[in-house]
């Protein structure tokens, strides 16, 4: 199988405390992965480590085989920066929060990174960017701002503004935790029409039932260690370990 | 007293009207300019000052950082801490006297004194409108691959120029007002009319009214031109309306009550997550 993404023995430490353990993981190509566990498992540590919004203490961050860091005698060693732009350039982020840019249309939203960042010609970013909106159902809100749309419309925006870039592979980051639960569905429509159309994602996520319907794997996290891993079926109905048991449980009283 | 008053004003403006409006009008052009020169000269500290510095990231260039960021704070530190007045005195007679280069347009003296002046200032209001950006909106911008360049002309200073809008207005005021200092090096502005007129036809008071006049007239159109300005500005853009929303998260506008957005640094997080 082609591996996109692969991290070995990430180590992430904030000051005394150890966040990341040496932590394994690897996504293939049309892979979904899920990753679930309790607040403060270091879920979110690993999307922004693997994003490179913080880097790693140890370990190798490895995109379709091209090393944006390598371990070195427990040390992670970034690359230089022209190869690290080259692997910016493979993922695409989806925020809790959307950080869509409030000054800009939605539009320009969408297009600002393309033009800007791959330097390519307005009017071609410009179809696509309207294209991606029509998928979005938001074609009719192209001039609108971030402010005059509900959540669920600001964070397809900002799955549009993502998916502009062609990413090899999408991160999401509690893409629901943000919005009351009339809006989660839209969200996870739309993530679930991308599944179908065989994109590579890495989703952090609370919809344990969700997670079991889109994923191809899913990783349970606890403590900064992967505690129990595989397909959803197993993870999810048919949990082993002690702690996955008990956390899918406590899931399911809410 | 009062008809004496108004009398004399009007024998001094129909003798010397034309000189103190060629003074309003280089009142002007100085405090415009160099407030313009200054705020490009605050931005560019704030982006320079923003640089992120990372441990990783090579000596050289950690030290290149380092100093940048310890000349602008000297500069920032003696510009704001001492009188334009007396600012204006070492450069015209600093540089001569080092360099041997005499200033042969005053314009360009005045213009060089008040803008570095101002910049002092702009630097810190910039640095402010910079730090009180969503952090969330630095990540969107290098989520999406920007570098800090990028960043910083397209994402980041559009909104801060935004949150600033009223400090800048308030240092076009000072400057208006303070350019009055520069007729100690022989600029000809509305104040320099003043002791001028005043030396030549003995009427002190009259011509300090016309002057008091005049300057507020000056500060007062100001004001309201950029209560006009801002409110352009929010027209378009307000997005500070989405926070009414309680309900909904928004757009860049969500900060953090606190705490990080990771868990980890969460304030529930005492190292055993479970």
């Amino acid at each position: 199988m082609h591996k996109l993404l692969e991290i070995n023995h990430c180590k992430k430490n904030f000051g005394a405390v150890e966040v990341l353990t040496d932590l394994s993981l690897s996504v293939e190509k049309s892979q979904v992965l899920s990753i679930i566990g309790p607040s403060g498992s270091g879920k979110s540590t690993l999307l922004r480590c693997a994003t490179m919004l913080e880097t790693m203490d140890g370990g190798d961050l490895i995109y379709d085989g091209l090393y944006a860091a390598r371990d070195q005698g427990g040390k992670a060693v970034y690359a230089e920066p022209a190869q690290l732009q080259k692997v910016r350039n493979m993922f695409g982020l989806v925020f809790q929060n959307f950080n869509l840019f409030p000054h800009y249309s939605v539009l320009k939203n969408v297009m600002e990174a393309p033009m800007l960042v791959q330097k390519r010609a307005r009017k071609e970013v410009q179809e696509e960017a309207m294209d991606l909106l029509n998928q979005m159902g938001l074609a009719d809100k192209a001039t609108a701002y971030p402010y005059q749309l509900s959540g669920g419309q600001q964070q397809r925006v900002s799955i549009a503004r993502a998916l502009a870039m062609n990413p090899k592979i999408l991160f999401f980051d509690e893409p629901t935790s943000a919005l009351d639960p009339e809006l989660t569905g839209e969200i996870l429509r739309v993530i679930r029409g991308l599944a179908e159309k065989k994109m590579t994602m890495v989703i952090v996520t609370h919809e344990m039932s969700f997670a079991r319907d889109v994923s191809d794997q899913v990783v349970f996290m606890n403590g900064g260690l992967i505690v129990e891993q595989g397909r959803p079926e197993e993870v999810i109905d048919h949990p082993t370990q002690e702690r996955t048991i008990q956390f899918l449980r406590r899931m399911r009283e809410q | 007293m009062i008809s004496q008053l108004f009398s004399d004003i009007g024998s001094i403006w129909s003798k010397y009207g034309t000189v103190y409006l060629n003074g309003i009008a280089n009142t002007l052009l100085l405090s415009v300019v160099a407030t313009l020169i200054g705020c490009l000269i605050g931005f560019i500290c704030g982006i320079l000052q923003t640089i992120p510095c990372l441990p990783q990231d090579p000596f050289p260039k950690r030290f290149l950082l380092r100093l940048i960021r310890i000349l602008i704070r000297v500069y920032v530190e003696v510009f704001r801490g001492t009188p334009m007045i007396l600012q204006a005195v070492f450069i015209y007679y600093g540089v001569p006297y080092f360099f041997g280069v005499v200033f042969k347009n005053i314009w360009t003296v005045s213009i060089i004194v008040v803008s570095i002046n101002t910049g002092a200032y702009m630097a810190e209001s910039v640095r402010g409108g910079i730090m009180s950006i969503d952090p969330g909106q630095f990540e969107g911008a290098k989520a999406i691959g920007m570098n800090h360049f990028q960043t910083m002309v397209y994402v980041v200073l559009p909104q801060t120029l935004r949150n600033i809008m009223p400090q800048i207005g308030n240092n076009y005021i000072i400057n208006v007002k303070d350019t009055s200092v520069m007729f100690i090096i022989g600029f000809q502005d509305f104040f320099a009319v003043h002791k001028m007129v005043s030396g030549a036809v003995f009427k002190y008071f009259p011509s300090a009214f016309l002057e008091m006049g005049g300057y507020l007239f000056l500060t007062l159109v100001a004001s309201f031109l950029l209560r006009k300005l801002e409110k352009k500005l929010e027209g378009k853009s307000d997005y500070e309306l989405v926070n009414t929303d309680q309900l909904v998260m928004t757009a860049g506008t969500y900060s953090y009550p606190g705490d990080p957005p990771y868990d980890e640094k969460n304030r529930d997080f005492k190292g055993d997550p479970s």
